[in-house]
């Protein structure tokens, strides 16, 4: 990933700040608490949702495991329509496509480049807007969070709501402030009533899309058989971007991608209600190809370009455990429903993905060389109420308790494609001590035995918290009480309980 | 070696692990779900699509075929619409009812000039009545994704019981993928405020859904 947050401070510090701020916890405790209700309602009016999970699960499992195959499926049927595949293994690589180009798109050397943009992750990811001012185009962004996030010069906080960490108030705040600096000004005396904002933003914004060259965009998911993009949206927004410029570039991770058309029927029916709650979202755009493809209908922009994303995909699908990761949809459901990220909020996870998906998603595709990266596994208490409302079954806690082990103990994995061995992290000695000391006891029965027993006499006299490196973790935690007789010696006595009486 | 050729081969040392007679996709998915949500009868579908249509601010009206021009007339009077855009293949009689100024969407259109347009009056191919949508596919009555974007008062014909199905799935089956598709589930709208839902962004901020009893699809009809 990028370079965008290098320099972040690990999670539990990130954090600290955070909660320090009412401000901020207020705001995400209203949203996150507003949808989670929402959410569950609008899942509990399909009587099938187990199997709809279970569907989707099965689907982007699938395609994984032969996603070589569906790769190159994607480019034969994409090219087929008219469009054009180019492939990027990191987020520079996929930089340079672009901006080379929007350059190409924008005609004489002389224009003043602009594109407009859908709200993408990939493109967050690889800090697309930052590479592209570097090259002098600017890149608007038109989804209403990412306005925010960008008029505020800020960084988003959540995965479907990047501006979620401000309430109303701040939101005018900033629009009257620096609209006038990107464009149209925010009209006099605009209140914080949410319908005025989205009156400003459309202001605001018309301009831009009515003389947009270029947009740009990523995707929900990629058709593998018929070549065909999906852009789920609720603004509008996203239907301008798509249809109005000429030339159209879609940044996709190689991970969105389904095999059939048919597969489509779980996933529209799943996302709406994971991510905003809603029965089905406002629009949803599929294209195939250019104006001038099989069925274009003379239909969007001329020239359309597929830029097909790795940038730590590889690596992540090369783990076992970790690949499950990739089947994400991006929904955000889990952000909403977690205690941590309710808390903490998304910027500490310092990265564009924040929450529970991020704490797995980050580590992947980044590696846990960076402090940051190397304490997002720890950044969750492993409640499972992620796993639960996950639209596609990932088992973050079993990916975070495996990214906990690749931190502690090291080991093989893949970056940017190679085979390395990673060193234990530095500050985890006493958990590698203790996990050495079980390792040790677990495997011998008659010290197990003699330390069990030994446990038990001296009860009365044990601590009622840890000293040293674990009284961290006794703070807000009670030392499990040992009984008066080892288990296996109750058993013995007792005959397996048949005799309990004596 | 190309990005190409260096993605492909890292996919393909990832999946070392994946056996070679894995089951093939038609047997790796379970498709234990439903194509629709409870059993209704075709009347109770249309009236779901009504609701559903409703409860997301999209402002519903049955008539019977003949009624049609004169409720559209009426409708663009009461949004105080000077102008209407007109799909190249929307039947003829639609519009005969109104004095509102009828535009023409041709290639040579550009944006701007469809932003001074006030209303714009389609089909559509399909509705789906579980979750509320219309789904745009360019076909003639529909015209360019464009037109039903720019202008802020869009009417969407739906011919019912003809056109409308239950659920999701069963909308897909009716749809060819390689059309320009556009869904539509209401007016613009937005929950990026604090997660709660406002209508009116960017698109068409009122969304009037006509449906039509006993109209043959024209597009299937001899």
């Amino acid at each position: 990933m990028s370079g965008t947050y290098l320099g972040m401070p690990a999670f539990p510090q990130a954090a600290r700040e955070a909660v320090g701020n009412s401000t901020l916890r207020g705001n995400l405790r209203h949203a996150t608490h507003t949808i989670r209700d929402k959410r569950a309602r609008a899942v509990a009016e399909l009587d099938d949702w187990a199997a709809l999970r279970e569907a989707g699960k099965q689907i982007k499992d699938h395609t994984l495991r032969h996603l070589d195959r569906y790769l190159v499926q994607v480019e034969e049927s994409v090219t087929a329509a008219g469009g054009t595949v180019h492939w990027a293994a990191d987020a520079d690589e996929a930089n340079e496509i672009v901006s080379r180009l929007v350059r190409e798109a924008g005609g004489g050397d002389t224009d003043e480049h602009e594109v407009v943009k859908v709200k993408s992750m990939a493109t967050q990811e690889i800090a697309l807007n930052e590479a592209l001012e570097a090259q002098g185009i600017h890149a608007y962004e038109t989804d209403l969070a990412e306005l925010i996030v960008q008029l505020g010069r800020d960084r988003p906080s959540h995965i479907l709501v990047p501006a979620i960490h401000r309430n109303r108030g701040e939101i005018r705040d900033i629009f009257r402030s620096e609209m006038g600096e990107w464009g149209r000004p925010a009209p006099e005396g605009l209140t914080d009533t949410p319908a005025e904002l989205a009156e400003a933003t459309r202001l605001h914004l018309r301009e831009k899309f009515l003389r947009a060259r270029v947009g740009i965009s990523g995707a929900n998911f990629v058709v593998a058989e018929t070549g065909t993009l999906v852009v789920v949206e609720s603004e509008g927004n996203g239907r301008m971007c798509l249809t109005l410029p000429e030339t159209l570039i879609s940044v996709v991770g190689i991970e969105k991608i389904v095999p059939k058309w048919q597969d489509l029927e779980v996933f529209l029916q799943t996302l709406p209600r994971s991510s905003t709650a809603e029965r089905m979202n406002p629009y949803t755009s599929m294209w195939t190809g250019t104006r001038n493809g099989r069925a274009g209908e003379g239909d969007g922009p001329r020239t359309f370009h597929l830029v097909l994303l790795d940038n730590g995909r590889t690596d992540t699908l090369a783990d076992e455990v970790g690949r499950q990761a990739l089947r994400c949809i991006r929904c955000s459901a889990c952000l909403n429903v977690c205690p941590v990220y309710e808390r903490a909020g998304g910027h500490a996870y310092g990265s564009v993905y924040p929450g529970p998906i991020g704490a797995i998603l980050s580590p992947q595709l980044r590696g846990t060389g960076s402090e940051i990266d190397a304490s997002l596994p720890y950044a969750s208490s492993l409640c499972g109420a992620c796993y639960e409302v996950c639209p596609v079954a990932i088992d973050i806690p079993e990916v975070l308790v495996h990214l906990r082990e690749r931190v502690v103990q090291g080991g093989p994995t893949v970056r940017h494609g190679n085979r390395v061995v990673l060193k234990p992290a530095k500050g985890h000695a006493a958990e590698r001590a203790a996990m050495r000391a079980a390792q040790w006891a677990f495997t011998r029965p008659g010290a197990l035995r003699a330390g069990q027993r030994l446990a038990s006499r001296t009860r009365r006299l044990h601590p009622r918290t840890l000293p040293g490196p674990g009284r961290a973790w006794t703070g807000s935690r009670d030392l499990p009480a040992v009984p008066a007789e080892p288990f296996r010696d109750w058993w013995q006595r007792t005959h397996g309980g048949r005799d309990e009486a004596k | 070696m190309s990005s190409r050729e260096r993605i492909l081969g890292r996919v393909r040392r990832a999946l070392a692990d994946v056996p070679a007679d894995e089951a093939p996709y038609e047997r790796a998915v379970a498709r234990d779900y439903t194509r629709e949500h409870g059993r209704r009868g075709v009347a109770a579908t249309v009236e779901l699509l009504a609701e559903n249509l409703a409860d997301y601010r999209a402002l519903v009206h049955r008539c019977a075929e003949g009624e049609l021009p004169g409720l559209i007339a009426r409708l663009l009077t009461a949004h105080g619409s000077g102008s209407v855009v007109v799909p190249p293949g929307l039947p003829a009689g639609w519009l005969t009812g109104t004095g509102a100024r009828l535009v023409q969407d041709d290639a040579a259109s550009t944006a701007p000039e469809l932003d001074r347009v006030d209303s714009v009056v389609t089909g559509c191919a399909v509705a789906v009545a579980e979750t509320g949508t219309i789904v745009l596919d360019g076909s003639p009555d529909q015209g360019r994704r464009r037109i039903t974007l720019i202008p802020d008062h869009h009417i969407c014909v739906v011919r019912v019981p003809d056109q409308v199905v239950g659920g999701v799935p069963q909308a897909l089956g009716r749809l060819d993928p390689t059309r320009p598709l556009t869904w539509i589930s209401g007016p613009s709208a937005t929950s990026d405020i604090e997660l709660d839902r406002v209508e009116g962004v960017h698109g068409p901020r009122t969304l009037e859904v006509v449906l039509v009893d006993g109209a043959p699809d024209a597009r299937t009809a001899p």
